[in-house]
């Protein structure tokens, strides 16, 4: 899988989950300060990836999760 | 074997109401963002009552709406995890008060999901005939215990308490009180904690959070199949008040269609074990529920701890 169909994926969970526009979604954005995912959301997004990635990513890795960008290269690496 | 019913219900919440706005004055927040993350728009805050004075007034509205008296009673358990006094316990207190005479009488911690395990616990009581009557207290004064500078939590907890009337059912009469589905995550002890001396509630939301809205539904849907219960009968989910959206998503993996899923968390905050019978007893108070109804409750909480079973209303 590459990156930017990880990045596709996990801006169709994005906007699922918190409603935002997919045409936002980018490796740099952040996402509490970009695109307004709150830490509550945050955590139903990475539920929405485990499954959709097929990959795991415990509690104490979310909080390093700060941008899309960052999301990509964990799943990459776990998947 | 004789099972057990919930007769009645009462409750007892303090009378002064702390709005969001009124937070905002003492900590950095705001209405729109505790709604929105937590769903809550105003707690009740106790005075000088203590935890065993609010658990002895929701039991006393239990018992008179049970048309039982103190001395059918022989049973007395109080779910809370925020007594001051380590001894006696808020039973004997609550019996004292009520004038019930020579009942059990114990307290019982498992904080959030306390109602639930004292109500399967008072179950197996009556199943072993050494209850007939009992009175079940789900009772927390959580503002002992909050950091009322800690943004993250004072928004959170309140304080109050609901009771319910636990009685033996006739022989060959179907049981009201379903099997209880109870069990413990150790390992994610850390996550809620009440610790150390004059401590304070520390959380940490996003593992209860993800916790909450993956684990649980299985373990619920648990309590409605041991109970014979298909989720689409239920006419009421009432689950441990946390946070609306911890209620809709347990609610949403369900599946239940039918069913009035209960939110007293808006105006009552998260109130701990007393969050349940609180709900329950409100709903049963404006009839949103008919009598003999199944209703499934599900506590969960520091422990990490959950219980749940699916009564029949009263």
């Amino acid at each position: 899988m590459t990156r930017d169909e990880i990045t596709a994926g996990l801006a169709e969970i994005l906007e699922e989950v918190a409603g935002v526009n997919p045409d936002d979604v980018a490796e740099g954005k952040s996402f509490t300060d970009d695109l307004d995912v709150d830490s509550l959301s945050m955590v139903e997004v990475v539920v929405a990836a485990e499954e959709k990635f097929g990959v795991k990513i415990p509690d104490n890795e979310v909080q390093n999760l700060k941008t899309v960008g960052d999301a990509v290269s964990y799943i990459e690496a776990q998947a | 074997m004789t099972g057990s019913r919930i007769l009645a219900l009462g409750h007892y919440q303090p009378s002064r109401i702390v709005t969001n706005d009124d937070l905002a004055q003492i900590v950095e927040t705001n209405d729109e963002w505790i709604r929105d993350r937590v769903g809550i728009a105003s707690r009740r805050i106790a005075g000088d009552e203590t935890v065993a004075d609010m658990a002895a007034a929701a039991a006393d509205k239990a018992l008179a709406n049970s048309g039982l008296t103190a001395a059918d009673i022989d049973l007395v358990v109080v779910a809370t995890c925020t007594s001051i006094d380590r001894s006696p316990n808020v039973a004997c207190r609550v019996a004292a008060k009520l004038g019930i005479t020579a009942p059990g009488a114990f307290d019982l911690n498992t904080a959030c999901s306390g109602f639930a395990y004292a109500l399967g616990t008072v179950d197996h009581a009556i199943r072993a005939g050494a209850s007939r009557n009992a009175i079940v207290i789900g009772a927390e004064k959580l503002s002992d215990f909050t950091d009322w500078t800690d943004r993250s939590t004072c928004i959170i907890f309140a304080d109050g308490a609901g009771a319910a009337v636990v009685t033996a059912t006739a022989e060959g009469e179907p049981a009201g009180v379903g099997p209880v589905v109870w069990g413990s995550v150790p390992e994610k002890g850390d996550a809620v904690r009440i610790e150390g001396w004059r401590p304070y509630v520390k959380q940490e939301g996003q593992t209860v959070f993800r916790w909450a809205t993956t684990a649980l539904a299985p373990l619920a849907l648990q309590a409605c199949e041991r109970a014979g219960v298909a989720p689409s009968e239920l006419a009421a989910f009432v689950p441990h008040q946390a946070n609306t959206r911890i209620i809709d998503g347990i609610a949403k993996r369900l599946g239940i269609p039918n069913a009035i899923i209960a939110k007293d968390l808006i105006e009552s905050g998260n109130t701990s074990a007393a969050s349940v019978p609180l709900a329950l007893s409100k709903l049963v108070e404006r009839r949103e529920v008919p009598s003999g109804a199944p209703v499934l409750l599900f506590g969960f909480g520091g422990g990490l701890t959950y219980a749940g079973q699916v009564v029949r209303c009263p």
